[in-house]
């Protein structure tokens, strides 16, 4: 345990979860850093919750190591492993006051009273509810239970924090103001965090990495602008932000791109190794990629519909060939479109804009 | 509160109502208050005394009503006791183990004897007692009141455990909670109100009881009920209704506990 030092946080290795004849995490290896936050980002149903649920030891996995540190825990009931949860209730317990939750852990593990005295003072310090030590969970807030359950997670020290979607119980502005303070917590606590979530928002304030899953399975594990900007597959484009998945064709390739054809006109791709020409695959194009100009030849079509979203316009393109693929253009200066809803227009994409994605 | 279709507002709401009261609480307030009649007529009354309570304490009978009186108490107590025991490993098993197969069916069993007609749990308890060749006496009561208390137990019990989150249990084993520990130290405490709720209603239940112990109870030995309705038997004294008074005023008392008791632990979560 101790030698440690250079090991990563946690370790997966041919990591499975079946219930029955259902497969919840098809065979999974990956490390997360130590003193990382790093989030498991997909939709209800697609094993993140299942995979932090394992390293936390209340699911057993049907196959693989779970390393913590270098130590294989996979075998360890939860209650042996150095690892804390945040859970998404929160499930405080609630005939104990503020203090006693906190000190709970460290209760458990037999901790001298005095340290817990201090230690108990300085995690409420942290999430400063420092006058709030003797009040029942019941008496307070959301925002204020969900401050207690991470001051009672942090405070017998865990080697990593598990959060199961800590953020989904709070409304909006507190959410907001959260994720700024969790990134500051984990920063300030050196351990790493693996955070639960299918608020691609929040992941991608917060993470240092982020793996993005779907379906039982771990479809790309990068920083926030890798996985926006460089997506793997597409069920990441088209899950992280909003984007345009048109099928092309690869005119050319080069070092410096690859040029597709979409309805006839030609566009540079970002490089891509493994196309080749003449090969018929799917791009992904971010709407802010695309700019509308009055109709000047090249890719044209009929803007169909215009919405105001305060910051930007969203507008809804019909291209000649019938797709409809949608733009974002920035509500900066006052300035307006060159163009109106039923008018034509020329569709411009930024060079190395589109992604070409593995059908 | 004044609303069109308050059943209040219907017509004979009060009449009915009043009728309802009547039948059900009359003669309990009637043996109540004869109870403290000074003449020894159930029908006449001659002014107001504590003479019938006197003789149940320190009259002729009073060594074989303190006798029963020991006896249904020992008995409610623990029958009450381990009858709470049981019914809170039921219901952990129940409500804790999630779905298993037959977990319909063993709700069923365990609720049947509030259902079934309680001679025939009575006969039925005689009948097996004889078979297995037990000597009827206090112990074969004591048996027979652990097994009929259990779903009495059981319900306050599994409705509180209902209430409880899972993940608390989770959370105790998370912050380093041995699975007793978790039990010690979480689940237990909170389930402290349905636990005292379930005994008290079991302790009432057997104190109460009747029909199975007269089968149960073989000869010699008494409860509080039976020896009652023993002395009965011979002509209705006043010192009879003296002392049905005190038990009614002790169900009273305990039912009205066990009801603040599982209350509070639940408003205050």
């Amino acid at each position: 345990m101790k030698d440690g030092g250079q090991a990563d946080a946690v370790e997966l290795r041919g990591v499975v979860k079946r219930y029955g004849a259902v497969t919840a995490l098809k065979e999974t290896s990956f490390a997360i850093r130590d003193n990382e936050f790093f989030t498991l980002l997909g939709p209800s149903g697609c094993g993140k919750t299942t995979l932090l649920r394992m390293i936390a030891g209340f699911e057993e996995a049907s196959a693989g190591e779970i390393r913590l540190y270098g130590e294989d825990i996979a075998a360890l009931p939860p209650n042996l492993r150095p690892v804390n949860t945040v859970f998404q209730q929160y499930a405080l317990f609630p005939h104990m006051n503020v203090a006693e939750n906190v000190a709970f852990g460290m209760r458990m593990k037999k901790v001298p009273k005095p340290e817990i005295e201090r230690r108990v003072a300085e995690a409420l310090a942290l999430v400063k509810l420092e006058d709030f030590a003797a009040r029942r969970p019941s008496q307070l807030s959301g925002g204020q239970q969900q401050r207690v359950a991470l001051a009672r997670a942090l405070a017998p020290g865990p080697k990593v924090l598990l959060l199961d979607e800590p953020l989904s119980a709070l409304d909006l502005k507190l959410r907001q103001a959260m994720r700024v303070e969790l990134k500051e917590m984990q920063r300030k606590s050196g351990i790493a965090f693996v955070f639960v979530t299918h608020d691609q928002e929040e992941a991608l304030t917060m993470s240092d990495r982020i793996a993005v899953m779907s379906a039982g399975e771990v479809r790309q594990i990068g920083d926030a602008q890798k996985i926006y900007e460089e997506p793997a597959d597409r069920f990441v484009a088209d899950f992280i932000g909003e984007t345009n998945l048109l099928e092309v064709e690869v005119a050319r390739t080069g070092p410096e791109g690859a040029a597709i054809r979409l309805a006839g006109a030609e566009f540079i791709a970002a490089p891509r190794a493994d196309v080749k020409a003449g090969e018929k695959t799917v791009a992904s194009i971010r709407p802010e990629r695309i700019t509308l100009v009055a109709p000047a030849g090249g890719l044209t079509g009929v803007l169909e519909r215009l919405v105001y979203l305060g910051t930007d316009w969203a507008a809804t393109i019909r291209l000649d060939d019938g797709r409809q693929i949608t733009a974002r253009a920035q509500n900066a200066h006052g300035q307006k479109l060159p163009v109106g809803p039923g008018e034509r227009a020329t569709i411009l994409i930024d060079e190395g804009a589109p992604r070409l994605l593995p059908r | 509160m004044a609303r069109r279709n308050d059943v209040r507002r219907y017509p004979g709401f009060l009449g009915i109502t009043l009728f309802c009261l009547v039948v059900l609480y009359a003669p309990l307030v009637v043996v109540a208050v004869y109870s403290f009649n000074a003449s020894p007529s159930i029908t006449l009354w001659g002014g107001f005394s504590f003479r019938w309570y006197e003789e149940v304490f320190f009259g002729l009978e009073a060594e074989k009503f303190k006798r029963a009186a020991w006896n249904s108490v020992t008995i409610a107590l623990m029958a009450g006791g381990a009858a709470t025991v049981i019914a809170t490993a039921a219901a952990l098993g129940m409500v804790r183990a999630g779905r298993f197969r037959g977990k319909g069916a063993s709700f069923a069993l365990l609720s049947l004897p509030i259902m079934a007609p309680e001679i025939v749990t009575a006969v039925a308890t005689l009948i097996f007692f004889s078979l297995i060749g037990l000597t009827l006496g206090y112990g074969s009561i004591l048996l027979a009141h652990i097994v009929f208390c259990i779903p009495f137990a059981y319900l306050p019990i599994a409705a509180r455990l209902e209430g409880i989150e899972g993940a608390f249990d989770e959370a105790a084993q998370d912050l380093y909670a041995t699975r007793w520990e978790a039990f010690r130290f979480i689940l237990l405490p909170l389930l402290a109100p349905g636990i005292v709720s379930g005994f008290l209603l079991a302790f009432i239940i057997s104190l109460d009881d009747f029909i199975i112990t007269n089968f149960v109870k073989g000869a010699g030995v008494e409860t509080l009920p039976t020896a009652i309705f023993g002395a009965v038997k011979q002509g209705i004294k006043p010192d009879i209704m003296a002392l049905s008074t005190l038990m009614l005023g002790i169900s009273i008392v305990l039912v009205t506990i066990s009801y603040f008791v599982g209350k509070a632990g639940s408003t205050r979560r």
